[in-house]
C-alpha cells in the first residue's frame, strides 16, 4: 500500500513562530507523536457537508446590490502530490471586504462595512479539480501583532481533499504586494518556493475583458505517491 | 520532481462567518442513527490556561457505531450507517467551549486483524496556529484502550490527556480539555 509522504522539511510553517505573536502561547511545546496512518486518517469527509447554493461561489451576488471594489475571478486546480486532480471536493473561502474589514463582530478596524459584501464563499471542484470564485479584491488591514503591522491582502481557503490527511487551511496572496516580505504569517514558512506558491498569478486568460481581473491559484493537497520510491538526494 | 503540498496558514481570528455558520455541523446524527447517543464537550485552553475566546475551531472525524467509515478506503463502507455523518465542526464560544451531539464510535478493525479502541480524531484550528493540531479522543475506562496501538505509543504519563470523562451529573456527556501548551499539555500528533 502506498503511504502518504510526510511533509518535506521547510515546506510547512512551524507551530511556534516568535514573530507571529499569537503563536507564542498557543503552539505546543512538547514533541508531537508520529501518528500511524490508520483507517481513521486514510478516510475523511467526502463531497462536503451541505449542498452548494447557486450564488455560493459568487461573492458579488450574495446581497441586493454589488459590493464596492476591484472585481476579481479566482480560479485554480486542486491536485495531489502525484499531480492527479482532486475532483468533487469542497473549497471554502472567506475574506475581508475591499476596505480591509471583515464582517465579524470582533473586527474593530475602523474601515466601513460594505452592506453588499458578506465575504464568504463555497464551491466544489469539478472533474478536473478546478474551482472558480468571483469576488472583489480584499483590502490590506492593520493588526495588533506589532507596531504598525499590516496584513497583505489575502483570501482564506479551506479544503478537504480525499482523506483526513489531506485537510488544508491556507491563505492566498496577490502578486507584487509590497507587504508580503513584511508579513510574519507568510514569512514563517521557511522555504521560499513554498511561500511563492501561496501567491496567486495574474492570468489574462482568466480575466474577463471589460468585467473582472483574473487570478490563478493552484493548490496541492497531500496524497499518496504512485511509486513508493523516495526522490533521489542530489 | 513531484509537486509539494501547499503550505498551511492560520485560520486567523475571523473564520466564523466563513466556516461555522451552519450550527447543524455540531450534530453528527440524524434520526435513526445506530448506537449510543452521547454528547462531547470540549474546552480549548492556551498556554496561560485561558480558554480561547471564540477564536478556535474543532473538527471531529469518527467511525459509526460499528467502526465503519463512509469512504471507499474502508472495505465495509457500503454498510456504513446512512443516518450518521462522521464529520462535525464547531467554533468554540467565549469560554473556549463547544458541545457536539454524536454516538459512541465502534472499535476500528486493523488490517492485521487487530482492533483500535473507540476513538475520534480531533482537529483544532485557531488564531495563532499556523497549521491544524491533531489529537485523539478516547473514552476513559473503555476496556479496549489497553490494546490500542496508538495509545500505547503515547508515554503513559501523558495518556490521560487523550481521555474524555463522563460528567458526574450528565453521564452521557463526555468532556475533554484541550490544553494547547504548558502544564498538562494535550498530546498532539504529527500526521
Amino acid at each position: 500500500m502506498n503511504e502518504y509522504p510526510r511533509p518535506r522539511a521547510g515546506s510547512q510553517p512551524p507551530y511556534l513562530c516568535e514573530a507571529y505573536r499569537s503563536s507564542v502561547r498557543r503552539a505546543p511545546l512538547q514533541p508531537l507523536i508520529q501518528l500511524p496512518h490508520t483507517l481513521t486518517e486514510r478516510t475523511g469527509l467526502l463531497y462536503g457537508h451541505n449542498p452548494i447554493g447557486e450564488t455560493d461561489h459568487d461573492l458579488t451576488r450574495q446581497c441586493s446590490g454589488e459590493p464596492l471594489g476591484e472585481r476579481i475571478i479566482v480560479t485554480g486546480r486542486v491536485s495531489d502530490e502525484d499531480g492527479r486532480p482532486v475532483p468533487n471536493t469542497l473549497v471554502e473561502v472567506w475574506q475581508a471586504n475591499s476596505g480591509g474589514r471583515y464582517r465579524h463582530s470582533r473586527d474593530n478596524h475602523p474601515a466601513p462595512l460594505d452592506p453588499n459584501f458578506l465575504g464568504a464563499g463555497r464551491a466544489m471542484t469539478d472533474d478536473n479539480g478546478t474551482y472558480r470564485f468571483v469576488s472583489v479584491k480584499p483590502g490590506a488591514y492593520p493588526w495588533a501583532n506589532h507596531h504598525n503591522a499590516w496584513r497583505p491582502a489575502h483570501i482564506h481557503f479551506s479544503l478537504f481533499g480525499s482523506a483526513f490527511l489531506a485537510r488544508l487551511v491556507t491563505q492566498m496572496y496577490f502578486p507584487n504586494d509590497p507587504l508580503l516580505p513584511l508579513d510574519p504569517i507568510l514569512q514563517s514558512i521557511p522555504d521560499e518556493g513554498a511561500r511563492a506558491r501561496l501567491v496567486s498569478v495574474l492570468d489574462l486568460s482568466v480575466t474577463e475583458p471589460e468585467w473582472a481581473l483574473g487570478y490563478r491559484f493552484d493548490i496541492v493537497l497531500r496524497g499518496r505517491r504512485a511509486t513508493p520510491f523516495e526522490e533521489p538526494v542530489r | 520532481m513531484s509537486p509539494i503540498p501547499s503550505a498551511s496558514q492560520t485560520v486567523g481570528p475571523f473564520f466564523n462567518f466563513g466556516l461555522t455558520t451552519n450550527r447543524l455541523l455540531g450534530v453528527l446524527t440524524r434520526e435513526g442513527a445506530q448506537g449510543t447517543r452521547i454528547r462531547l464537550s470540549f474546552r480549548v485552553l492556551d498556554g496561560d490556561g485561558i480558554p480561547t475566546p471564540g477564536d478556535s475551531l474543532i473538527e471531529l472525524w469518527q467511525a459509526d457505531a460499528q467502526g465503519r467509515y463512509a469512504h471507499p478506503e474502508d472495505p465495509r463502507s457500503a454498510a456504513a450507517d446512512p443516518a450518521f455523518c462522521g464529520f462535525g465542526r464547531l467554533q468554540t464560544d467565549e469560554k473556549g467551549a463547544c458541545v457536539f451531539e454524536t454516538i459512541k464510535p465502534g472499535g476500528v478493525p486493523e488490517p492485521d486483524g487487530g482492533m483500535q479502541a473507540p476513538h475520534i480524531d480531533v482537529t483544532i484550528f485557531a488564531r495563532g496556529l499556523q497549521k491544524q493540531l491533531v489529537t485523539r479522543l478516547y473514552f476513559a475506562r473503555d476496556a479496549a484502550n489497553a490494546g490500542d496501538r496508538v495509545l500505547s505509543m503515547v508515554p503513559a504519563e501523558r495518556r490521560e490527556t487523550l481521555l474524555a470523562h463522563p460528567l458526574p451529573e450528565q453521564p452521557d456527556t463526555w468532556h475533554m480539555d484541550i490544553r494547547l501548551q504548558g502544564e498538562g499539555e494535550t498530546v498532539f500528533f504529527d500526521v
